[in-house]
């Protein structure tokens, strides 16, 4: 929407959607595309697809300014807590959201990590189990674009083919399986939403390897697919239009408008019949809490005093080094191989892995395609020039190697998203604070990760020069758990069809409501997790 | 290694620009279409050289055919974009100017070594590249950049470094699978 654009609300429509992201979208056209009438508020700016490939340009040369320009006021935020949270490098605010800047590897769930509980006497268990999203996943797949190959034999079930081939192994893949199958460890494909070949009006990938923070050909999934398709179906999509708050009836049990703000400097209310928030797993608590009433002192929808806690993210363990050949890093900027043989079993031994035992989190392990500098991104901001450059790009590129791990932290109620009242943001409403720090089985298990990273590294033949552990680890840019679902109004927000226990109308789709995180990324579970709710929200309409 | 104009197409294309017929420009030709007109974006001869010369100083001395690949490559570059040729040509202008006054000569009239090691006195070495910057934050923007970037992120002079996939440039889901060269 160009910056004259009509952002005027509609009237009264039947759903309002705030964010657009990948959850707020794809509810957006599915109920569109039901024949609903919906508006979506989202409070970035569209990002033309012509300017992508120079913000492919600005990713790689230095000085340009931020690709997806987040940070500056707007988007200030606190840390506290043991561990900083680098907040806006974890998310995107624009038509698409988050996705803009994605990576697209999306993986389901395992069962194990909807009974947490049950299995470990852990955490939670999710009031809704695989099954249920079983054929959800297999929908957003489709939705989506996933690229993938049936070779994983510690998937959880599944009946239908991906809707396109996977990435064949990379060349280091091959170096890697070489190694891991002298100790047992097994190797396989990894699903990304990236186009293998031409989909959905889309062309396959060409390998422009800059896919984090964008791919400039289209290949990479963003939920501007959705966006497109919602407004094909007759929805409005306006932007720059940061919601404020929801206001509620009077007795405060339906909630009536989204107030939002435009660039111009006034604000609309936009009335509607169903609500829902899907403005990731940090801005929509911040905003249940910014709209606290009378009725809700304590911001809306949190009776449960929950809303904002039980934050967490997968941190990232690694470890890599060099090798005495060329290992061909940085042709393409995704992962075309992990091992998922210790998620259900982080300490269980193989061939040459010695066993563990402990209890441990889950953690899956990745190849890695982009180990080391990429020569251009060095040669840009280098000191030198000329022969003594090329000799330097020589010397830093073509033998490093190495590999990466995810692995799933606890829920814990102190780690939370709170208002901090001291410190506003452009529209002066009080920004997010974070208060994060990670737990001792989380750090274990990272322990543990770096523990068969390096025996298959040595294995390999690498000469380990890094080292990613539990002192330097850092978050993944998932953000989860602070509006969990249950059955239980006392211990969680939304119920099982993720509308919000106190609120008759409203729903939450995003990763906010995840009870546990396991440790796959975590998009394709927001994904199919929105297509159900669509049609819970579809069928009180 | 040989530099061509094919080569600097190639890394025109990566960037989205694609000239009609697939074929070349030249500065001769570029200030043709703008009718010869002063304030168009064509670099005068001057500046032409004065760009050849930086080339020829940030690229390995075993590329050759520089003058034409930067031809190539910033016609290509700054055609329709009348703001980034600004930019260059006042890059340009404030390096001849340093050139004057502190080796009393033109740029590209200067041997290697005193071009090398002008860049540095200006302290293009450790600017941060910065548009909008001081004068050493714009050359290494405007210059060292442009021109590192056309290279490196291009097979032209991936290939010398041993990836002729680099980053920036669509080569394709081959080379990534593809063994090194035995
Ligand atoms: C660098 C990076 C790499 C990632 N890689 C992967 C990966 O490989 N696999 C994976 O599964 N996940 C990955 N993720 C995470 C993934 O991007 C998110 O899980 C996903 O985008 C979340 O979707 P969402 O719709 O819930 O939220 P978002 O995509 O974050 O979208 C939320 C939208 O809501 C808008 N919004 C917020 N507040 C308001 C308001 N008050 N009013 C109006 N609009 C508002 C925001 O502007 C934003 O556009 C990655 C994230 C990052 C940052
Ligand atoms: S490598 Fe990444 S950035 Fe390039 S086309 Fe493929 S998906 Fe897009």
């Amino acid at each position: 929407m160009n910056p004259g654009a009509d952002r005027r609300p509609s009237d009264r429509v039947d759903v309002c959607v705030v964010g657009s992201g990948p959850a707020g979208a794809l509810i957006a056209a599915a109920l569109a595309e039901r024949g609903r009438d919906v508006v979506v508020l989202e409070a970035g700016r569209r990002f033309d697809p012509d300017e992508r490939l120079e913000q492919m340009e600005r990713s790689i040369r230095p000085g340009g300014g931020a690709v997806w320009e987040m940070g500056g006021e707007r988007d200030a935020f606190t840390s506290t807590g043991e561990r900083r949270y680098p907040l806006n490098a974890a998310r995107v605010k624009g038509v698409g959201g988050s996705t803009l800047h994605w990576q697209g590897m999306v993986m389901r769930l395992h069962e194990s990590d909807f009974e947490r509980r049950s299995r470990d006497g852990v955490a939670d268990d999710w009031p809704i189990g695989y099954r249920d999203l079983r054929p959800y996943y297999a929908r957003a797949e489709a939705e989506l674009g996933v690229a993938g190959a049936d070779d994983n034999p510690f998937a959880p079930p599944r009946e239908e083919p991906f809707p396109m081939p996977g990435f064949r192994p990379s060349y280091a893949d091959s170096l890697f399986a070489e190694a891991c199958g002298r100790l047992g460890v097994v190797t396989h494909s990894v699903p990304n939403a990236r186009n293998s070949e031409p989909y959905d009006g889309r062309g396959g990938c060409v390998g422009y390897g800059t896919c984090k923070p964008v791919c400039p050909s289209g290949a990479k999934y963003t939920a501007e697919v959705h966006v497109a398709r919602a407004e094909e179906a007759g929805a409005r999509v306006v932007d720059r239009a940061p919601v404020q708050r929801l206001e509620h009836d009077r007795a405060g049990e339906t909630v009536e408008a989204a107030v939002y703000a435009t660039p111009d400097g006034r604000t609309y209310r936009q009335e509607a019949r169903r609500f829902v928030v899907a403005c990731g797993g940090v801005e929509t608590p911040r905003l249940l809490l910014l709209s606290k009433s009378e009725k809700h002192p304590d911001g809306l929808a949190n009776s449960s005093g929950l809303v904002g806690r039980y934050f967490m993210d997968h941190l990232f363990a690694g470890m890599g080094g060099r090798l005495d050949e060329p290992t061909r890093q940085n042709h393409v900027g995704f992962i075309t191989s992990e091992c998922h043989q210790f998620y259900d079993d982080p300490g269980r031994a193989t061939a040459g892995i010695p066993g563990a035992d402990a209890d441990f989190a889950p953690l899956k392990l990745e190849f890695l395609n982009y180990a080391g500098p990429s020569p251009v991104e060095m040669a840009l901001s280098a000191d030198e020039w000329g022969d003594d450059l090329l000799a330097s790009l020589r010397e830093a590129y073509g033998n490093e190697i190495g590999m990466g791990a995810l692995v799933g932290q606890l829920p814990r109620a102190e780690n939370r998203i709170t208002l901090d009242p001291s410190r506003t943001d452009d529209r002066g409403n009080p920004v997010p604070a974070i208060r994060w720090r990670i737990d001792g089985r989380t750090r274990r298990t990272i322990e543990r990760a770096n523990e068969i990273q390096r025996a298959i590294l040595n294995e390999l033949g690498v000469e380990i020069t890094w080292t990613v552990g539990p002192e330097n680890t850092g978050p993944a840019f998932h953000h989860m758990g602070t509006t969990r679902m249950g059955t239980d109004p006392e211990e969680s927000v939304v119920d099982p069809e993720l509308r919000t226990h106190d609120l008759d109308n409203l729903w939450i789709a995003s990763s906010s409501v995840f009870v546990t995180g396991g440790a796959m990324n975590p998009t394709l579970t927001i994904a199919a997790l929105a297509l159900r709710a669509a049609e819970r929200v579809d069928a009180t309409l | 290694m040989e530099l061509t104009r094919r080569d600097a197409l190639a890394a025109l294309a990566a960037g989205g620009v694609v000239l009609g017929g697939g074929a070349a420009l030249t500065w001769e030709e570029l200030r043709a279409e703008e009718g010869g007109n002063r304030d168009g974006a064509a670099l005068d001869d001057r500046e032409v050289e004065t760009l050849a010369a930086v080339a020829t100083a940030l690229y390995p001395s075993e590329a050759t055919g520089v003058p034409a690949f930067v031809e190539t490559y910033v016609v290509g570059r700054i055609r329709d974009r009348r703001a980034y040729a600004e930019g260059v040509k006042s890059a340009l202008s404030t390096l001849d100017s340093y050139a004057e006054s502190w080796y009393g000569g033109r740029y590209a009239a200067l041997d290697g070594g005193a071009r090398d090691g002008l860049l540095r006195e200006v302290g293009v070495a450790t600017a941060e590249p910065n548009p909008d910057g001081l004068d050493p934050e714009r050359l290494r923007y405007y210059l060292v950049n442009e021109l590192l970037y056309a290279f490196y992120a291009s097979p032209a002079g991936g290939r010398l470094v041993g990836i002729e996939n680099p980053q920036g440039y669509p080569g394709g889901t081959e080379s990534y699978r593809r063994g090194p060269e035995r």
